[in-house]
């Protein structure tokens, strides 16, 4: 589809179904499921960042009296280390075991040891500190630099750069060696007239979600078992789950709750097969909830980068070489973003000369998670930084700059394919021409811009339709639903049977109720769990159609299907959705329609931001002034929803700018892991959040969709960089631009 | 440990409940009640997710303890409605789609509701200001703002 | 004949920048690019996803392309 499209109810802002539970407290999240004769689980944290584990004795903590079960590795069984789809892409299972409990090592500060069940959350806690660990301290390896040394500590024996022609013999902490390019990097700096080159570093820095990690589980006596938790993807968490408890998939049920935030977060388990693990041998359900400290040191984060990025360009502004180096922490075991973030570096540029190599590094940290564009923002940030300063050097308009550069349907990307229909350069018209952009910047301000790309994904989402004998329906899917998709899916099956929203119920169905269907994650549940959406009500529709031309003796291509009524083109008779649902039982048994897919041709989403800054030169604290996010959803189905994924993306952008960082000791401890001291964004730290929908379809989708969840967070690290920037005159290289951080940059230079 | 008897009020009916001396109230709304419309998001007063009032003053409820509420008035975001009707500053959460994954909405709406009684006409800074104190990771507090402020509008008319 | 382009990355395999394969099945595309570049696997290719004319798809295992059809093997994305 091209065309702007006519539609009924999509568009609108109707109220979200699962609405009323969540403002009135009923919804049930992660830690809010209890069963007869529940026991509660914690969890014993390495003290060290990284050790060797001499010994574990649990003798005493099993014999505390309210204590019901202990686990350590050696209950997950055999597990060997070969790839599974476990969230966010291939995992190793071995590493993924070795994360929910360590094995022969520790690999970072609050990295699970044991675990144990027992009649009080405090009866559990007591219990842990009878488990005796005896441990061989390492030196910890906290940063990419240190990591990358010959000679450095090494966390794995058993990892050998890949990505060269030539493995080496020798193990290293670079899992990951990987290198992209395209034209002529030499010739196109040879062109240029003008080149900027500099160095960046982007903190770890966590997903923050409000609602820490939690679960039920319960195994029962014929080997039937439920886990009952906060995730992003449950079919996902079945898959591990099962894989490190040697189990049947048919045995496994796993319940996604309503989840309390997650942007890439909640992809992997950590507790879910603990808990299990724990029930199986207690005999009891299991509930184990995680402190915020515990959040902090042992989930997410997303990757530490040290960065390079060389832009040359000639004085009209065309740009002629890109080139960009990388460096992503993985945290403890291999994984890190590294791969899109050479992947998407450059991607808003329409340049035929680039260069990006990236390394992908273990520290001794927690093992990172996917967060919100995984990769992305720290990449882009270099590269935007680098492009608003040959814009400032040209004496160029940011704006124009980019425009005259923006990537655009044929462009070829670094990656593989030409670009699409994508709409950057909408976004960057929108920009400039927005009140924004047109007010002039108050005294004492900086004003920043940047761009940013995310690919979007599709993939498998299964979806029934059960239609009633009263023409309503329920639609069972299997995405999670994280930030009110629910309207979503709402809202395009009623777009299809042309009823009411509200006469249909989308439900987030268990893992016993649906075929397997990826995690909520990629931006992909309004795109691909949409189409399959679309899918099975068109199937509704099929049926309806057939079910109509049963009872009026023609065929269904003779029956057309309008308003929600069937008419029969070959005589007078019409009939209502509702009157065929209530004669399905005549004509062949109830109406249900399926979509089971593996959604192809996602579209990118590009978005643009604008922000003005005020800085206390005294202090060094910035404050947030005016703030635009502009982005292309391809369409809009809930805008009200699109524009809360455009500001959500822009604070933690903002966040991860200005405040958000870990703080680590010398020897590898966090020290900054609860709210007061990793401070993410308070309301009064913000100004309204002003957004701009542009909308250019995605040809590949049949309302145009494109997903919108993850590109906003990408622009914020340069907008507000470059902003902060500009508001002292320096050049910010570093993130986040804390006050003490901005201080030094204003007195020292 | 013994526990302790506590008689107390929560959203206007008598309770009584028996828990630890070390229990917060948090633990006994969520673990011994059922409650579990506050939320814990930290443990430690920092996120504003199991905001409460006691005595019609505005808490964390991670902070007091179950045996502080002895004869005391509590309310939580279950009473916050009518039995068949939202509050005006639920209905305006919804309308203005003021919630993504809607973790931290009981609290956010709590405290809304306690700004609302001190001060029925906020600016949009003193708003923000009163609710520093509950962090939202979802929505960048826009959309929340505006459906704070158009529900003081709302009950200012109704008054 | 489609037209199959490789990445840099690929390139470290193919050597050159294109080819054209006869096949229009993308597991006989797969087994062709095989037999004519010795270093590069089945596996190597199955792992990646693939862009036919643009329109990316994750497990192509299915594809039937076109005669002017280009083809791009890139890294399978997920997201957050």
């Amino acid at each position: 589809m091209s065309e702007a499209q006519e539609f009924k109810y999509i568009g609108q802002r109707t109220i979200r179904p699962d609405g009323y539970d969540k403002v009135t407290g009923r919804a049930q999240y992660g830690a809010d499921l209890s069963l007869p004769g529940m026991i509660w689980g914690r969890t014993l944290r390495s003290p060290h960042a990284h050790a060797k584990i001499v010994s574990i004795d649990t003798s005493k903590a099993e014999a505390h009296p309210d204590v019901f079960a202990v686990v350590t590795f050696k209950d997950f069984g055999s597990v060997e280390g070969e790839s599974i789809n476990a969230g966010e892409g291939a995992a190793d299972v071995l590493d993924l075991a070795r994360n929910c409990l360590a094995d022969d090592k520790v690999l970072y500060h609050g990295h699970a040891i044991a675990a144990v069940a027992a009649r009080t959350e405090r009866a559990a806690d007591d219990a842990l500190d009878l488990i005796d660990v005896k441990y061989e301290v390492l030196s910890p390896v906290m940063d990419v630099e240190d990591a990358m040394k010959e000679g450095a500590p090494v966390l794995h024996e058993d990892m050998f750069t890949q990505g060269y022609e030539e493995t080496p013999s020798t193990p290293s902490n670079i899992a990951t060696r990987l290198e992209m390019k395209m034209g002529d990097i030499e010739a196109g700096f040879a062109e240029a007239d003008v080149i900027v080159e500099r160095e960046f570093r982007t903190p770890t820095a966590h997903q923050g979600y409000i609602e820490p990690h939690a679960c039920t589980a319960r195994y029962d006596e014929d080997g039937q078992s439920m886990v009952w938790c906060c995730t992003q993807g449950h079919f996902d968490v079945r898959t591990s789950t099962a894989k490190l408890l040697g189990l049947d998939l048919s045995k496994l049920k796993v319940v996604a709750s309503e989840i309390g935030g997650g942007f890439g977060g909640k992809t992997v388990v950590y507790q879910e097969p603990v808990a299990l693990a724990l029930s199986r041998k207690a005999g009891r359900p299991v509930k184990m909830v995680m402190n915020r400290d515990e959040v902090f040191i042992a989930t997410g984060p997303t990757s530490a980068a040290k960065l390079k990025a060389k832009v040359g360009a000639k004085k009209d502004g065309t740009i002629t070489a890109m080139q960009g180096w990388m460096a992503y922490e993985a945290g403890a075991f291999k994984g890190s973003p590294m791969m899109p973030g050479v992947m998407t570096m450059f991607t808003p540029y329409d340049c035929g000369n680039v260069q990006v190599e990236g390394f992908d590094v273990v520290v001794n940290k927690s093992k990172v998670a996917a967060y919100r564009a995984p990769g992305a923002p720290q990449a882009e940030f270099a590269a935007e930084m680098v492009v608003n300063e040959v814009a400032e050097k040209i004496g160029m308009d940011p704006i124009e700059l980019r425009l005259k550069n923006a990537a655009k349907e044929g462009t070829q990307t670094i990656y593989g394919p030409k670009l699409k229909t994508v709409g950057l350069i909408e976004c960057l018209e929108a920009a400039r021409d927005s009140d924004h952009y047109k007010s002039a910047l108050a005294d004492g301000c900086g004003r920043g811009i940047a761009a940013g790309f995310w690919f979007n994904i599709g993939g498998q989402s299964s979806v029934s339709i059960n239609m009633n004998t009263d023409g309503t329906g329920t639609i069972l899917e299997g995405s999670p639903d994280i930030g009110g998709s629910r309207a979503s899916m709402q809202m395009m099956a009623a777009e299809v049977l042309q009823i009411e929203p509200s006469n249909l119920k989308p439900i987030v169905a268990d893992t016993d109720s649906l075929p397997y269907s990826q995690g909520t994650g990629g931006s992909r549940v309004t795109f691909a769990t949409g189409m399959a959406v679309i899918e099975a009500a068109e199937d509704v529709v099929k049926q309806i159609k057939e079910r109509a031309a049963a009872i009026w003796n023609v065929t269904a291509e003779q029956v057309d299907y309008a308003d929600g009524v069937a008419i029969n083109t070959a005589g007078e008779e019409k009939m209502s959705l509702a009157e065929v649902c209530q004669a399905a039982e005549k004509t062949g048994g109830q109406i249900s329609g399926t979509g089971n897919i593996n959604a192809r041709g996602a579209g990118p989403s590009f978005a643009v931001h604008l922000c003005d800054t005020k800085v206390d030169q005294e202090t060094g604290k910035v404050d947030v002034v005016r703030y635009t996010a502009i982005q292309d959803a391809g369409k809009a189905i809930h805008p009200s929803y699109v524009e809360g994924q455009f500001q959500g993306g822009a604070v933690q952008g903002i966040g991860w700018a200005l405040n958000e960082e870990y703080i680590f000791n010398d020897d590898g401890v966090m020290e900054n892991p609860g709210f007061l001291d990793y401070r993410i964004p308070l309301a009064s730290d913000l100004p309204m959040i002003e957004t701009i929908i542009v909308e250019v379809p995605n040809s590949f989708h049949p309302y145009g969709v494109r997903g919108v969840g993850e590109s906003g967070i990408i622009p914020p690290l340069a907008a507000v960089g470059w902003s902060v920037g500009d508001a002292i005159d320096r050049k910010v290289e570093e993130l986040p631009c804390s006050p003490p951080r901005v201080l030094s940059l204003i007195q020292n230079g | 440990m013994a526990k302790s008897h506590v008689s107390t009020s929560i959203n206007g009916e008598p309770v009584e409940y028996l828990c630890d001396p070390g229990d917060t109230l948090l633990d006994v709304l969520r673990n011994e009640l059922q409650l579990t419309g506050t939320k814990e998001g930290c443990g430690s007063g920092d996120c504003g997710a199991c905001s409460v009032t006691l005595n019609g003053r505005l808490v964390c409820s991670c902070l007091v303890l179950g045996v502080e509420a002895e004869g005391a008035e509590v309310g939580t975001i279950e009473g916050v409605g009518a039995n068949d009707k939202l509050h005006v500053i639920q209905e305006k959460f919804l309308e203005h789609a003021a919630l993504q994954c809607g973790v931290c909405t009981p609290g956010l709406i709590v405290s809304t509701k306690a700004l609302l009684e001190e001060n029925p006409n906020p600016t949009e800074e003193e708003a923000r200001y009163y609710l520093a104190g509950n962090l939202c990771r979802c929505t960048g507090y826009d959309k929340i703002i505006r459906a704070v402020m158009d529900a003081a509008e709302t009950m200012r008319e109704g008054a | 004949m489609a037209l199959v382009v490789f990445s840099s990355e690929l390139q470290l395999f193919t050597g050159e920048e294109c080819t054209h394969v006869e096949a229009a099945r993308f597991k006989e595309i797969v087994a062709e690019l095989v037999d004519k570049y010795e270093s590069l696997t089945e596996e190597k290719l199955m792992e990646m996803a693939v862009a036919i004319d643009g329109e990316i798809i994750h497990t192509p295992f299915l594809e039937v392309v076109g005669e002017d059809s280009e083809l791009h093997f890139l890294h399978r994305i997920s997201g957050g």
